[in-house]
């Protein structure tokens, strides 16, 4: 454990101010029991937090969930946020935000608009999110979002259903007047975890999809940005989880919950703090789950003596639980880790037998347990 | 290609900004803090969508007594950089 006094602030909060949404996407990252409703923040609550997050050092605020807009209170943070100087992001399914809501948000100050979409084709789109029409509801909103001179990016989870349609995607970004794409392979937490066999792709998808960012940066220089989130299962060495636990980012829970990472919570360990009961500096300086993998002092071999340990820090912690049982073990997607072969053959045997279909019928659509 | 009477804009989203916490300034861009060197700054300063680049490596020139050719280079190369990744509109050029 680290002494938290002589940390850097983070740059970043993301402020998960629901898990309400309209949709109900398999991929979805959120945990399997959704908070509900009665046990959100407040909007006083909410307020405190993006004050304090401001005075600890954090530039952007990321307004995300479930669909934040579920929020009555969606204008006023958002304006809050602006007043205390943070930038402000939204992060939408698209769904009931078109119109007056979002003239209202732009007023308010409004920065960055990211739209998740679930496929360049409204069939595939519908099919996935688990609502007939909500691509076309999602178009509406993205021209407006354009109109208003917006930056707009394109949120795309890539999974088996989709893997092989990255290029078109970029090219709907583009289509859209977006500025940004974000593709992201999907994570395996919470609802994305119950549907890993069938979201999981194959080897040989992950390998053309990645060849097919690379074009597409190639092709589409200076009119898109295009940042991708490749899967590690597949590779060498890890990612640098959240760039390090407790380093550069915050996660707070529709209940007020503070995370390094969005799935922190798997660790059962740990006790996270609620910001109900104390002040987002002293939780980012001193509590326990914070402290508890900064820096390199926790690492074991093969992390603590490798080179690599103040780049990757040890990769995913939870990544790490999943597949060792510990916690502070190297990352599995590490091939120095003993559990790497272990975990290869995971991946390879989850894809073994069905056909990538962009209208998959295997999928457990999120929802309220 | 940028020329002596491009104009360079913020376009919305984009924006300068004092990071009090870690000092200096920034600039601010969906999903980006780039930490500005003071440099980089002094240049982002005179953008104000009227100013020509001409202007603004005039005005640099002058305020720093600096070799004008040098900063244009400067000036360009780094406008056409932040154009490449969307955090900057161009307009008037040929
Ligand atoms: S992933 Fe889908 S279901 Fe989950 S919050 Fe986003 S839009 Fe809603
Ligand atoms: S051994 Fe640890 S520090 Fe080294 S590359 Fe693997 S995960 Fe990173």
């Amino acid at each position: 454990m680290t002494d938290g006094t002589a940390i850097d602030p983070p740059l970043g909060l993301l402020a998960e101010l629901t898990h309400r949404c309209p949709l109900s996407c398999p991929y979805c990252s959120n945990p399997e029991n959704l908070d509900r409703r009665s046990g959100e923040l407040d909007t006083e609550t909410w307020k405190r937090v993006f004050a304090e997050a401001a005075a600890l050092g954090v530039m952007q605020v990321h307004l995300s969930g479930g669909e934040p807009t579920a929020r009555a209170d969606i204008v006023e943070i958002t304006a809050h946020c602006r007043d205390v100087g943070l930038y402000t992001n939204l992060i939408t399914s698209g769904i009931n935000v078109a119109g007056a809501k979002l003239d209202a948000l732009a007023d308010a100050g409004l920065d960055h608009v990211q739209i998740s979409f679930q496929g360049d084709i409204s069939d595939h789109a519908d099919h996935v999110s688990g609502m007939q029409g909500s691509h076309a509801r999602k178009l509406e909103l993205a021209a407006q979002v354009t109109g208003l001179g917006l930056p707009l990016t394109v949120n795309a989870v890539i999974h088996r259903g989709n893997a092989d349609r990255v290029r078109e995607m970029v090219q709907f970004a583009v289509d859209l007047g977006a500025r940004r794409i974000e593709i992201a392979h999907v994570q395996y937490y919470g609802w994305a975890l119950r549907n890993r066999d069938a979201l999981m792709p194959t080897a040989e998808q992950v390998r053309t999809s990645t060849a097919a960012v690379d074009q597409a940066r190639a092709d589409f220089a200076g009119q898109i940005v295009i940042d991708a989130v490749v899967p590690d299962y597949y590779a060498r060495r890890p990612k640098p989880c959240v760039g390090g636990w407790g380093r550069r980012s915050l996660n707070v829970t529709p209940a007020g919950k503070v995370l390094p990472c969005h799935a922190a919570e798997t660790i059962p360990h740990l006790t996270f703090p609620n910001v109900r009961d104390r002040s987002l500096s002293d939780i980012w300086h001193h509590s326990e789950a914070f402290n508890a993998y900064r820096g390199t002092d926790w690492m074991a071999e093969p992390c603590r003596s490798c080179d690599r340990r103040d780049v990757d820090f040890g990769g995913c912690r939870c990544q790490a639980l999943a597949m060792t049982g510990d916690a502070g073990a190297t990352d599995p997607a590490c091939q120095l880790s003993p559990f790497h072969a272990r975990m290869i053959e995971l991946a390879e045997t989850a894809v073994a037998e069905v056909e990538a279909s962009p209208m998959d019928t295997r999928y457990d659509y999120r929802r309220f347990l | 290609m940028i020329g002596d009477a491009t104009i360079p804009a913020l376009p919305r989203g984009v924006r300068l900004r004092e990071d009090q916490a870690r000092g200096g300034f920034t600039l601010m861009a969906p999903e980006r803090v780039l930490k500005l060197d003071p440099i980089a700054n002094e240049v982002l300063k005179r953008i104000d969508g009227t100013a020509t680049v001409a202007m603004i490596v005039d005005d640099l020139a002058r305020t720093f007594a600096a070799d004008r050719a040098q900063i244009d280079r400067d000036v360009k190369s780094m406008l056409q950089g932040l154009a490449d990744k969307r955090l900057l509109d161009l307009t008037g050029n040929d």
